[in-house]
């Protein structure tokens, strides 16, 4: 870069309130930034942050009628955004700026077909014939690395996959060529492997068209992959504002200082556990083993309404998990992790054996299962979805007790009241219901919940990845201190890798519904064997400008489905031993 | 059974306030539901105290309650609001009425909501078969004329009140039912049902703990909604004979008595009209208020 770009945006001063019950509450505080032409600028900020409402400012989207820009300007090039009309804006909006939303499957319209649903914003701001812009269409389609782009534009947006629907989102936000393009959150929906290639793929978009994009996202992995400058929100203001290698070599503010810090690493995270040995000399009985595990939902279709195919959801999974251990099931969306997680907790129907305490649970009665069941507890992904609204925490924790018939009520009580100091809450806020708290606070209940029993086992179904970095640390170190403490043992299903290396003791990779590899921590993350293990673990986005990768390994190819034709199962893979309880599928 | 968990405890833990304590006394404070309170204390007061509060017989035909002609007389000093086609009072007889029409939208709608939510929670919760036959079966009753139906309800039963508010019972649940059935089962799929079976929950704790309260604000409105429903089903069966005998009064039978001289005697129709009206009305301004008031989330935007 020889002279310095012009300037495509420039925000003086932006201040946007939303009226709420009690009043009016500013949530973006005199925001001043500046937008080259060909720059990534990232937004990064925790929930909250006000890094949202400001993309939604710049587009004059903010929701109404409660949201307003109060004070500040906002100019593209040579126009005033915030004096426009609805009419004037409308014009601005796809053409000049575009926008690509989080959540790829409900930002288009399920009853459109992609190539309707393209070239509508195609002749709503060009002049172009219908056959010019169905053209423009497949080019666009082509761009993002869509294949057989004529054949996709007659498809619905339920036939794709969440990350072919993002690259669609994309190839209609580029289609006009926008001066600015804001990504907001474009990647935190998608699995890890295909938030890779969405990533490079805007990346090698932009240097062609010479787009500015604004990028807002949580993720510092994915600041680091993609800014040239990076602006660090908290609470509505900017805390700090710099080149991307500068923030993250010398961050100046706490606030940033913090945030990295927080963010988990592989390879040495602040909250990286030494590894432990298996103890083989004095070898407790396992809390659980699962033998052959299968999980299949029939489908039905054709006239007569027959099972005709199979979601092979979870084929044939074997494992053991010890007391005072962490086993982490990780994988992508729709390998069988969650169900697998379901079985154990009893609520989804299942094949093969699953052992809790010495007893096989297919064999007893309704009875003795409920009890043995107390062993086994859960933590859901969505703390806000996990708690019942309309009943007090306080309630909520006593109920396993009362359910189970322990203690009598004022024993309850006391119990629960140990039980929210345990977790970091106090016990006056036993009286309060789950949307007075966030959703930290709310994780920290559905512990407490899990914990009332005093299991054996706690199942954590993705129980951090609703989380904001800062408080999912802090989460985890409880989940670790809880396991010292009482010796129960964990199941950690997670996509994170990051997060799976921090807590994990050992781990089991899972892929279309099998275990993929399974072996300690350190063997499956120093040494590890089955190619899509090393992909998942390639696909993490490095925290640190200066590793960021030159190209990321592609699968232009779809994930197979676990849906299949009746008389079609798959083929059990078979482990090996590669040394040392390393188990490693053969490849086939 | 002492665990580590549980170790002594500190004298200091307040123990939870009573869940709903002051629900009354938030009731009271909203101007609206206040309002409805006193509309339905007025109509109940009105309905017991109806032999003291007026000087008329409800079924006498006055000789002075028609014009020379025999036509019915508008409201004046001596009738209040009027008389009927016959020549009876009919502020008396609308304070009689309320009587039957009570009974009829209370108990007769009551019942309803209460068959309508159990089918319908029920189908919505277990599914499967039993689910299956629940809805469809009530899919039966929906299809099957409502009134074809109570006729021949009441053909076999011997008319009286408490028949007729039965039948119309056995009738009305079934919209009901449908509601609750779809959400019923969209909760069902929530994930805090999950979190719940996961701690060993039963069925007969989710249902009523768990799922019961989410249901509240439909059942509320259909509940309100059904008040007027029943209130005129039950004047349709009476006007076919089927319902309360006349000479008893009730509202709706006033309104059905009445409706072809509704423009030489608009009073006939209107003031039993308003009665229905202001009661159904009143009964949804409290139901509007409870549903905020049992709703936490709705907890400090009153």
């Amino acid at each position: 870069m020889t002279s310095t770009p012009e300037t495509i945006l420039d925000i003086a001063n932006l201040c946007v309130s939303v009226r709420g019950e009690d009043g009016s509450r500013e949530v973006v505080s005199s925001l001043s930034l500046t937008l080259k032409r060909g720059e990534t600028l990232c937004i990064a900020g925790e929930s909250g942050s006000g890094k949202s409402m400001t993309a939604l400012a710049i587009m004059q989207l903010l929701p109404q009628p409660a949201g307003r820009i109060s004070s500040g300007q906002i100019r593209l090039g040579d126009t005033e955004l915030t004096t426009l009309d609805e009419r004037q804006m409308r014009r601005i909006r796809g053409d000049r700026i575009a926008m690509i939303f989080q959540e790829p499957m409900t930002s288009l319209n399920p009853v459109l077909s992609i190539g309707r649903q393209l070239t509508e914003s195609i002749e709503a701001h060009t002049s172009l014939s219908q056959a010019e812009a169905r053209q423009r269409a497949i080019e666009a389609l082509k761009a993002v690395r869509i294949s057989e782009a004529e054949s996709r534009l007659k498809q619905f947006p339920h036939e794709l996959s969440g990350g072919m629907r993002q690259r669609v989102m994309i190839a209609m936000a580029l289609a006009l060529e926008p001066d600015v393009l804001i990504a907001d959150e474009p990647t935190t929906a998608l699995d890890v492997t295909v938030q890779g290639e969405v990533l490079e793929l805007l990346r090698d978009l932009q240097r062609q068209h010479g787009t500015s994009v604004i990028l807002i996202t949580h993720d510092m992995g994915v600041v680091a992959e993609m800014a040239d400058r990076v602006i660090i929100m908290r609470q509505g203001r900017m805390v700090e504002e710099g080149k991307t290698s500068d923030i993250f070599a010398r961050p100046r503010a706490d606030y940033t200082r913090e945030l990295l810090a927080a963010v988990p690493r592989i390879g040495g995270g602040v909250g990286r556990q030494k590894s432990r040995e298996p103890t083989e000399v004095s070898k407790p009985a396992n809390v659980a083993d699962v033998k052959d595990l299968h999980v299949r939902f029939d489908l039905r279709g054709g006239v007569l309404g027959r099972v005709n195919r199979r979601v092979h959801a979870v084929e044939g999974v074997s494992f053991s998990i010890a007391p005072n251990e962490t086993l982490a099931l990780v994988g992508e969306s729709g390998c069988g992790k969650s169900t697998t997680a379901k079985a154990l907790a009893g609520l989804v129907p299942y094949g093969g054996d699953i052992v809790v305490g010495g007893r096989n649970l297919s064999g007893l009665g309704r009875d003795e299962r409920k009890a043995v069941r107390r062993d086994v507890q859960m933590i859901f992904q969505d703390p806000f979805a996990s708690l019942d609204p309309r009943m007090r925490v306080g309630d909520l924790v006593a109920e396993p007790l009362v359910i189970h018939g322990i203690a009598s009520r004022e024993e309850r009580l006391s119990r629960v009241a140990t039980l929210f100091e345990r977790v970091g809450l106090s016990a006056d806020q036993m009286e309060l219901y789950p949307h007075e708290f966030s959703g930290g606070q709310r994780q920290r209940v559905c512990i407490a919940r899990a914990l009332a029993l005093r299991p054996k086992l706690i199942i954590a179904d993705e129980s951090v990845s609703a989380l904001d970095v800062s408080v999912q640390a802090r989460v985890l170190d409880l989940l670790k201190e809880l396991q010292r403490e009482f010796g129960v043992a964990y199941l950690f299903i997670s996509h994170d890798m990051a997060v799976v290396e921090n807590i994990s003791d050992r781990v089991a990779v899972m892929y279309l519904g099998q275990i993929v590899e399974m072996g300690t921590r350190d063997q499956v993350f120093s040494n590890p064997r089955h190619p899509y293990t090393k992909r998942l673990i390639e696909a993490v986005p490095v925290p640190d400008p200066a590793q960021r990768r030159s190209r990321f390994a592609r699968l232009d190819q779809e994930i197979p489905s676990a849906t299949r034709r009746i008389g079609d199962a798959p083929l059990k893979l078979s482990l090996q031993d590669v040394g040392n309880g390393h188990l490693v599928a053969a490849e086939g | 059974m002492t665990s580590p968990i549980a170790p002594d405890l500190p004298a200091t833990i307040r123990m939870p306030a009573k869940p709903r304590a002051g629900v009354w006394r938030r009731l009271v404070k909203r101007r609206l539901a206040l309002l409805g309170l006193v509309i339905v204390a007025i109509v109940v007061a009105g309905a017991v105290l109806a032999p003291w509060l007026t000087g008329y017989d409800p079924n006498e035909q006055m000789f002075d309650g028609l014009t020379i002609e025999g036509s019915p007389l508008p409201p004046d000093a001596k009738f209040w609001l009027g008389t009927d086609l016959l020549g009876r009072d009919l502020l008396t007889r609308i304070l009689y009425g309320a009587r039957t029409s009570l009974i009829i939208g209370i108990v007769a709608n009551g019942v309803a909501l209460l068959i309508g939510t159990l089918v319908g929670v029920t189908a919505g919760y277990f599914r499967g078969w039993v689910g299956s036959a629940l809805m469809r079966f009530t899919d039966l009753m929906m299809a099957f004329p409502a009134l074809l139906l109570a006729i021949c309800l009441a053909a076999v039963f011997e008319p009286s009140l408490w028949i007729v508010a039965m039948v119309i019972a056995l009738v009305n649940w079934v919209q009901t039912a449908r509601v609750i059935y779809t959400e019923t089962s969209s909760l069902a799929e929530r994930e805090f049902i999950d979190a719940e079976r996961t701690i060993g929950a039963g069925a007969p704790r989710i249902l009523f703990r768990h799922i019961l309260p989410h249901l509240l604000p439909t059942i509320i409105v259909w509940g309100t909604l059904g008040i007027s429903t029943t209130v005129l089903l039950e004047a349709t069966l009476s006007f076919l004979g089927i319902g309360v005998q006349p000479p008893t009064a009730s509202w709706g039978n006033i309104i059905f008595e009445n409706q072809t001289y509704f423009q030489a005697a608009p009073w006939l129709v209107f003031f039993p009209g308003a009665a229905i009206l202001a009661l159904a009305l009143a009964f949804n301004l409290i139901g509007d208020a409870l549903r905020d008031i049992l709703d936490p989330t709705q907890r400090g935007r009153e």
